[in-house]
């Protein structure tokens, strides 16, 4: 061990000598996802998605050869920071892409503040703080947040599926928080109720779900459910063998390929259930097809997923972006990247999953999808589109200082008694 | 790095050479190491090392293995964020910076205290299966808890002071705070080893029913030397948290609280010297394993790194670079290395009286 | 003689009130005091079969602890072992029981491994063995994550367990004047019956055979015991593969009610260590008393106050401490 950090100390004091120097013709990209733990599955799809956006343009982007130097966090801001650094400091990194989650990505707009001359792109995190409050000047954010991914949900469950009455069940932090934000806001201005006391907010991680069943309550039309993955499944399973009989809303990551291809016996819950998100696996739109074609072609048989995750579809939109950019500028970074990053601002481009522009604060204003469980024709469960919502703005369309008014997102907001 | 019992009289002034040349390492280290290098390495290094340096205290001296000190340091962090500034807007009361910090040692150790109260009660191996209960609770409580700890989120935004017209968060000031700081506590329990209640504290763990008979209080012996674990674990989650700038309930999660444990082990837990190897040796691999190996793994590396210095080497780095140096200089490493009583049986206290 | 009498009159007063909760139709102001029937009811079996599973996990624990002193902190490791081994071999034989009976026995021998090529090596040094199984646990948890990925699994539960079954509570008369009776899931109550039948199984294990009178004689005295001319290591290999195979038979029948995933194995090591704490080390039945106090703090915390819900498990791990340090079955 003494021996592995010893070598690397010397390696490394010779790249501290050596980098400035060899940076030339070539411009390092840091690409940071959450290569270890728990999330360690959609922190390698998101380096597809940079692969792909890199190999389209053949690793170069404005006459100058783009060399990617990964990092990885652990999903916790304080490993998403250091990684971070490392890539910025060390290893001088000069465009990042990054990260994959919430927390970690209003931290990395923190230390954004403190390297001017680095320009951060944004991988999948979605949180709505990242860019709505206090955004760092050269943060910018191609991928969507987790209230723009519910988009038309809350008028499709109140004007389609004529639910008055909602319950909501969601883990108890920050991303569930925006979902249910994006999704009552404007279910509840159209006359819906979700009183507080019907909100249920378990611990991530939590696995049985038994009680809380037990606990939901009876008058309402349909239950609002933002969980991910294991959780997801677990209380999708667990509703099924309790004979639980409320039709449900689920949000961006409760229905997705990952649940819905597991072995849970989900079923008869999930069919019919809307929702809505940045992708939709079964779009019938040339552009996507495309996309997953290429996704396939570079990754089938070597760990890739059957469809590409909304992690490469971010982190693929980010990395096109910022290789688009580069080429414009022509490559050139000399002046700190403030040409680089107006170009970004800039910025219209079309993208497997429609046009996505950028607001004043370098959030993107793209197109959202909303999706319904269907079973597919080889009896298998899918998410069919239903609607493409076109170009959601992070305040939906709401002016930005009348948006701030609505208050940050947690645990009782929107109040909609 | 002269032992606990100190013959360190055989070198010329009474130095150990070896010691000069680490300090003279470690003072000019930001002139040539890169802001990074200075930052992120050696003051990240220091305040981990001088985390695990409170688990070598209570483990090496007292016997008792304590999963929670990650949590007393975190605890330490979040008073900082909750007393003082943060940019989050939940708490933040703005008081002054040092007192804040003195409030958040001070809170740091008397939370040690209360985990050594409930933990000395019982003895050995219930150590570590109480610690790590109550560090996972602690982690739940802040996680749940919106009203003071903000929850999931946790704080940003907590900044060291400017003092002296320095910011104290620039990489060479900080890492010479660190310094300052590991250092003072390495020489209070490498000193404090000699005392009557180091000693008193030694003997506790090497058979706790004689200690008993001789009339001192087993007890008391064991949750001061929590309190004192509870001074340099908070007062290193003080500066954990200026090194970060944030804090959330990660900090305090059972992977921190197990990196600790395996940064004090696979240094050594012989001398206040091995946290501090430890910690460097784990902060070189966090940074630089994803270069040379798929970080995929790294945590299998990791774990086995533990599991051999466990297996093959209990006194882990230390040990290797004892035995390296006995092999050179035979008679005066053993002289050195031999003054604390029962070299091989460094498990805690209480085993023979439980049997 | 006195506190026996108020202790017993506690009880029979609690059990009552308990039994009068569960099947008498409940009053407005209960209901506007606590909620509904259904969920107070719900929660109680939750809490119970939870408990049931959760003494599945600990009494592996519990048994390698009371006799050989070993606290093996891989034991959350083996549970999510068993559960992914049992996994695969369910879904390859497209049968439960086998992937179950696999289960077992693999993880049975991997304890004996555990217990030959470590423990055996290091007996007396506790911390030692401890750390050790802290490093296994380390890696064990990387190499599952690499082999069966972040992914959820879950079991196919057997038919003839599958779906709700109607109790014989009511839980509402709809204005109608048709009572509603309450629903429970089948599994569900099938853990609880298996946990018994395993604790009735250890109990008479332990106090009607041979060999589980040599293993009782074991936790009080090793030394004499292996004075008296008994195989020692045979029994502990044995003590080891019992508990270390009902860590894995436990991952199977927990994955089927829940399911398995990264981050399984220190949920149900923390659940065995509190559970143990609670219950007392070593002993059986503390850890059947454990077990149940646990699953049902968990579950009514879930159910009443879920965002404090699982502190309250810890304070009363704690409140036991301060009271009884040896745990409530525990000796000194």
């Amino acid at each position: 061990m003494l021996k592995i950090a010893g070598k690397t100390l010397l390696a490394a004091a010779v790249l501290a000598l050596a980098s400035p120097a060899a940076a030339q013709d070539t411009i390092k990209m840091g690409g940071l996802a959450t290569l270890e733990g728990a999330f360690a599955a959609p922190g390698q799809d998101s380096i597809r998605g940079i692969r792909m956006a890199l190999e389209e343009h053949k690793y170069t982007a404005g006459g100058k050869k783009i060399e990617l130097i990964t990092g990885s966090s652990d999903a916790s801001p304080a490993s998403a920071i250091r990684a971070t650094r490392k890539l910025v400091e060390q290893d001088g990194v000069k465009v990042m892409i990054g990260p994959l989650s919430g927390s970690e990505g209003l931290a990395v707009k923190d230390y954004a503040k403190t390297q001017p001359n680095v320009t951060f792109i944004n991988g999948t995190s979605a949180a709505q703080d990242t860019t709505l409050r206090n955004p760092a000047p050269n943060f910018f954010r191609f991928s969507t947040e987790g209230a723009q991914w519910m988009a038309g949900l809350g008028e499709y469950a109140y004007k389609v599926k004529k639910y008055r009455k909602v319950a909501v069940l969601a883990e108890d932090y920050s991303f569930p928080y925006t979902q249910v934000f994006g999704f009552l806001e404007p279910f509840c201005r159209l006359g819906g109720k979700a009183p507080v006391d019907a909100r249920f907010w378990v611990p991530i991680g939590n696995k049985d779900y038994s009680s809380v069943i037990a606990a939901l309550p009876d008058d309402v039309d349909a239950i609002y459910v933002a969980l991910g993955g294991a959780d997801a499944i677990n209380f999708l399973s667990q509703y099924q063998q309790a004979g639980g009989e409320l039709p449900l809303i689920a949000g961006s990551i409760t229905v997705d390929q990952t649940v819905l291809g597991s072995k849970g016996k989900i079923r008869k819950t999930v069919i019919g259930t809307p929702s809505a998100g940045p992708i939709s696996d079964t779009w019938d739109d040339p552009r996507w097809k495309a996309f997953v074609a290429q996704y396939k072609k570079m990754f089938a048989g070597k760990g890739g997923f059957p469809s590409p995750s909304l992690f490469a579809h971010g982190y693929y939109i980010n990395t096109k972006a910022a290789l688009l950019a580069l080429d414009k500028v022509k490559g050139d970074l000399s002046d700190g990247g403030k040409k680089f990053r107006a170009a970004l601002s800039s910025l219209k481009f079309e993208t497997p999953t429609g046009m996505v522009s950028l607001d004043e604060r370098r959030n993107a204003i793209a197109d959202i999808f909303l999706t319904e469980v269907v079973e597919g024709p080889d009896g298998n469960l899918v998410n069919k589109t239903i609607k493409v919502v076109s170009q959601v703005s992070q305040t939906f369309g709401v002016p930005y200082k009348e948006f701030l008014k609505y208050g940050q997102v947690s645990r009782t907001n929107p109040p909609c008694k | 790095m002269p032992g606990a019992s100190g013959k360190a009289n055989a070198y010329p002034l009474g130095i150990n050479p070896a010691f000069l040349l680490a300090a003279v390492f470690l003072i000019a280290y930001p002139l040539f190491a890169s802001d990074f290098f200075t930052f992120q390495i050696g003051a990240y290094s220091l305040i981990l090392g001088t985390i695990a340096l409170s688990l070598t205290m209570l483990a090496g001296y007292g016997g008792m293995v304590s999963i929670a000190q990650m949590t007393v340091a975190g605890f330490a962090a979040y008073i900082m964020a909750i007393l003082g500034t943060n940019s989050v807007g939940v708490m933040g009361l703005g008081w002054p910076w040092w007192l804040t910090a003195v409030l958040a040692i001070l809170g740091a150790a008397l939370l040690s205290t209360f985990i050594g109260a409930i933990a000395a009660r019982t003895e050995g191996i219930y150590t570590i299966m109480i610690t790590l209960a109550i560090a996972v609770a602690f982690f739940y409580f802040v996680r749940q808890n919106y009203q003071i700890f903000n929850g999931f989120t946790g704080f940003a935004g907590i900044k060291p002071p400017t003092l002296f017209g320095v910011y104290w968060r620039d990489p060479t000031p900080f890492y010479y705070l660190t310094l300052a700081i590991a250092a003072f506590f390495y020489f209070a329990v490498l000193y404090g080893a000699r005392s009557s209640f180091g000693l008193g504290l030694q003997a506790v763990r090497d058979n706790p029913r004689r200690v008993r008979a001789l009339g001192i209080n087993v007890f008391l012996h064991r949750v001061v030397a929590y309190f004192y674990a509870g001074i340099i674990a908070g007062t290193a989650g003080v500066l954990l948290v200026w090194f970060n700038g944030r804090v959330s309930p990660g900090i305090v999660g059972v992977d921190m609280a197990i990196d600790i444990l395996v940064i004090a082990v696979v240094g050594g837990m012989r001398a206040p010297i091995g946290p501090f190897l430890g910690a460097i040796a784990f902060v070189l691999l966090e940074n630089f394993a994803i270069d040379l190996i798929d970080r995929e793994r790294f945590n299998t590396v990791i774990g086995l790194a533990f599991l051999l210095v466990v297996l093959f080497s209990p006194d882990g780095l230390l040990g290797i670079w004892r035995r390296m140096e006995s092999r050179i200089r035979l008679p005066r490493a053993n002289v050195r290395w031999g003054g604390r009583a029962n070299r091989g049986d460094w498990h805690p206290a209480g085993s023979p009286e439980r049997t | 003689m006195q506190r026996r009498t108020i202790l017993i009159l506690g009880i029979v007063l609690l059990t009552a009130a308990l039994l009068w909760m569960i099947f008498a139709v409940w009053p407005g102001w209960l209901i506007d005091a606590i909620g509904r029937k259904k969920t107070f009811v719900n929660t109680l079996l939750n809490g119970i079969t939870l408990g049931g599973l959760y003494f599945l996990v600990a009494s592996g624990f519990t048994l390698v602890f009371g006799l050989m002193r070993n606290v093996n902190l891989a034991h959350g490791s083996m549970y999510l072992l068993g559960g992914y081994i049992g996994y695969e071999v369910a879904e390859a034989t497209g049968n439960w029981f086998f992937g179950l009976a696999v289960a077992f026995l693999v993880i049975a021998v991997s304890g004996i491994a555990l217990q030959v090529a470590i423990f055996r090596r290091m007996q007396g040094d506790e911390l030692r063995q401890t750390l050790v199984t802290i490093g296994i646990s380390i890696i064990a948890a990387d190499l599952m994550l690499a082999v069966w990925t972040g992914t959820t699994y879950q079991f196919d539960t057997p038919e003839a367990l599958y779906g709700a079954v109607v109790l014989p509570v009511i839980s509402v008369i709809k204005s109608s004047g048709a009572p509603v009776f309450i629903k429970y899931p089948m599994y569900r109550l099938a853990v609880l019956g298996v946990a018994a039948v395993v604790g009735i199984g250890l109990w008479l294990f332990l106090n009607r055979t041979r060999i589980g009178m040599m293993i009782r004689a074991g936790v009080n005295d090793r030394e004499m015991l292996a004075a008296s001319g008994v195989n020692v290591h045979f029994i502990f290999a044995l003590v080891f593969a019992i508990g270390a195979g009902l860590a894995g038979f436990a991952g199977v029948v927990g994955g089927t009610a829940l399911s398995i995933a990264p981050g399984e194995d220190i949920r149900y090591l923390l659940a065995s260590l509190v559970v143990v704490i609670v219950g007392g080390l070593g002993s059986v039945t503390g850890a059947a008393i454990g077990a149940l106090l646990i699953g049902l703090a968990e579950q009514f915390g879930l159910a009443y106050f879920p965002t404090y819900g699982v502190v309250l498990t810890f304070l009363i791990m704690v409140g036991v401490l301060a009271i009884r340090p040896q745990g409530i079955m525990g000796t000194r």
